[in-house]
């Protein structure tokens, strides 16, 4: 077996062009969903007058920090509707954007360990389903025919009582998403600007009408924010509060092995998931830091508990070393769910919250951001993630669908 | 792993904390007069800054006893603690015997 050798880039990826006067949208953040809700803005709306800010480098952020997963296997209804919205579109941009960033359609299996956990599993299945949600509940033997190296044995401390598998879920190569998304915003027009930070908004009333940067001011028709961890930072300056809080999350890879797993492996009980990227690192997380923090980097005992419920899942990985853990900033709401919309501030939208699941939406959040920021309107499907949800009390409790504590 | 002190048993991993978020936010006076909006600020909305920032801790694993602390969320360290009772210090002038 050999694993499988990446793609070449092209040569030419994107400009790097100096921040105009004047943009029609002024998109804070160039991390996946900025880039996205540029590539929409242009695709779908015709809006090419586009600037993307970042004030460190292009999908420096949490785009570069997670682990690659993808699947729309969430029990709300609104949810499953924008995730499934998301694998739909992941399904076609390879193509679209003539750029193979490796989607692969491996399969994510989520584990039950408990009786509460089966119960729970199958409702989900069974949500999923009437959502149009590929989605099925194996047994144990099951299991193991879909992952043979993992342990289903019942001698462990939390046996394996079977699991949910979403066949179309799987990962893709993280960072070749955002460089195929910015090769073609930048192909339409977009000006991708990164070492630009936003340090203040221009205000005319309570309308929006620019950012202030460390290089110079710019003017622009709506600014949209998609700046994930630091989001409540940046719409402070504008005056805005935001329900969410920053926690650190991290993630760590072995060194290189063999192909030796076949699918993704989730599992919210002994809190782990695990899949194996196309150069052969095993890829692994766990929970969020229970604290707030903007410091990228986690706890070690998150490590060792996440190591610990990998070595009795899979003892074949008893003596894979770690080679490299890193941390990225998840800005959690209280129902777990994300903020995508409008904000008191006229012509200034957000789209944040996306904790710890924001890798999978790409698409879909770029998306129906565009689509909010095109139109001032928001899209029928993240309609229900607005903001004044917090006011109301419509809430859509994602808790434990992201198959981590946050 | 960060080492914060209890105010009772002193310093501990913070493997033996649960974490309770911002400090100091009271309930609301004259609640039957709160909107909506007001409602949720008190049970959605808490600050997110980015450096000190005053919230509680549980010595879940010790003394079970709530307290607060400021921590810089940037660096992770741990300015001070303090019992629920005791203002948030001010950390231009630190208490003596204070934790840095």
């Amino acid at each position: 077996m050999t694993t499988e050798p990446l793609p070449e880039h092209p040569d030419f990826l994107w400009r790097n062009p100096d921040p105009r006067p004047s943009y029609d949208v002024v998109i804070v953040g160039a991390g996946g969903h900025g880039l996205a809700t540029a590539y929409y803005l242009a695709k779908n709306h015709g809006i090419t007058n586009v600037a993307v800010l970042e004030k460190g480098w292009l999908a420096g952020g949490n785009m570069a920090r997670n682990t690659t997963i993808i699947r729309s296997n969430y029990l709300l209804d609104e949810s499953a509707a924008i995730y499934e919205h998301a694998l739909g579109l992941w399904e076609r941009l390879p193509e679209e954007l003539d750029y193979d960033f490796l989607f692969s359609q491996r399969g994510v299996l989520n584990l039950a360990h408990t009786l509460q956990d089966v119960r729970e599993s199958v409702r989900r299945v069974n949500a999923n389903r009437l959502n149009g949600v590929d989605a099925d509940w194996l047994d144990p033997d099951e299991v193991a025919k879909v992952c043979p190296i993992l342990n289903v044995s019942p001698d462990t401390r939390y046996p394996v009582l079977g699991g949910t598998f979403q066949p179309r879920a799987g990962i893709a190569k993280h960072d070749h998403v955002a460089w195929a998304l910015a090769r073609r915003a930048d192909e339409m027009g977009v000006d991708l600007i990164q070492g630009c930070e936003v340090t203040g908004f221009l205000k005319d009333g309570d309308r929006v009408v620019g950012v202030e940067t460390n290089r110079g001011r710019i003017n622009a028709g709506r600014v949209g924010l998609a700046a994930a961890g630091h989001s409540s930072v940046l719409a402070e300056k504008a005056g805005i509060r935001l329900p969410v809080q920053s926690h650190p999350l991290q993630a760590l890879v072995s060194e290189l092995h063999e192909p030796v797993h076949p699918t993704v492996v989730m599992s919210n009980h002994v809190h782990v998931y695990v899949s194996q990227a196309h150069k052969g690192e095993l890829v692994m997380g766990a929970g969020v830091d229970t604290y707030n923090g903007y410091g990228q980097r986690g706890s070690f005992h998150v490590i060792e508990h996440q190591m610990a419920a990998a070595v009795e899942l899979f003892p074949v990985f008893a003596r894979a070393h770690v080679l490299r853990t890193w941390g990225g900033i998840v800005d959690v709401t209280p129902d777990a769910s994300p903020i995508i919309g409008a904000t008191p501030v006229e012509n200034l939208y957000v789209n944040c919250g996306w904790g710890t699941g924001g890798f999978k939406a790409t698409p879909a959040a770029g998306w129906t951001f565009a689509h909010t920021i095109a139109t001032g309107e928001p899209h029928s499907l993240g309609a229900p993630f607005a903001l004044e949800r917090f006011t109301t009390g419509a809430l859509i409790d994602e808790h434990g669908a992201a198959a981590v504590a946050h | 792993m960060l080492l914060i002190t209890c105010p009772w048993c002193g310093p501990r991993d913070e493997t033996e904390y649960h974490y309770g978020g911002q400090a100091h936010v009271p309930y609301p006076e004259n609640t039957a007069d709160l909107d909506d909006r007001q409602w949720a600020e008190y049970v959605f909305y808490r600050d997110n800054p980015k450096g000190p920032f005053a919230e509680r801790w549980m010595h879940g694993h010790g003394c079970r006893r709530w307290f607060n602390a400021l921590r810089d969320t940037v660096t992770y360290e741990v300015l001070a603690t303090y019992r629920p009772d005791e203002p948030r210090p001010d950390l231009a002038a630190p208490a003596a015997g204070g934790e840095r």
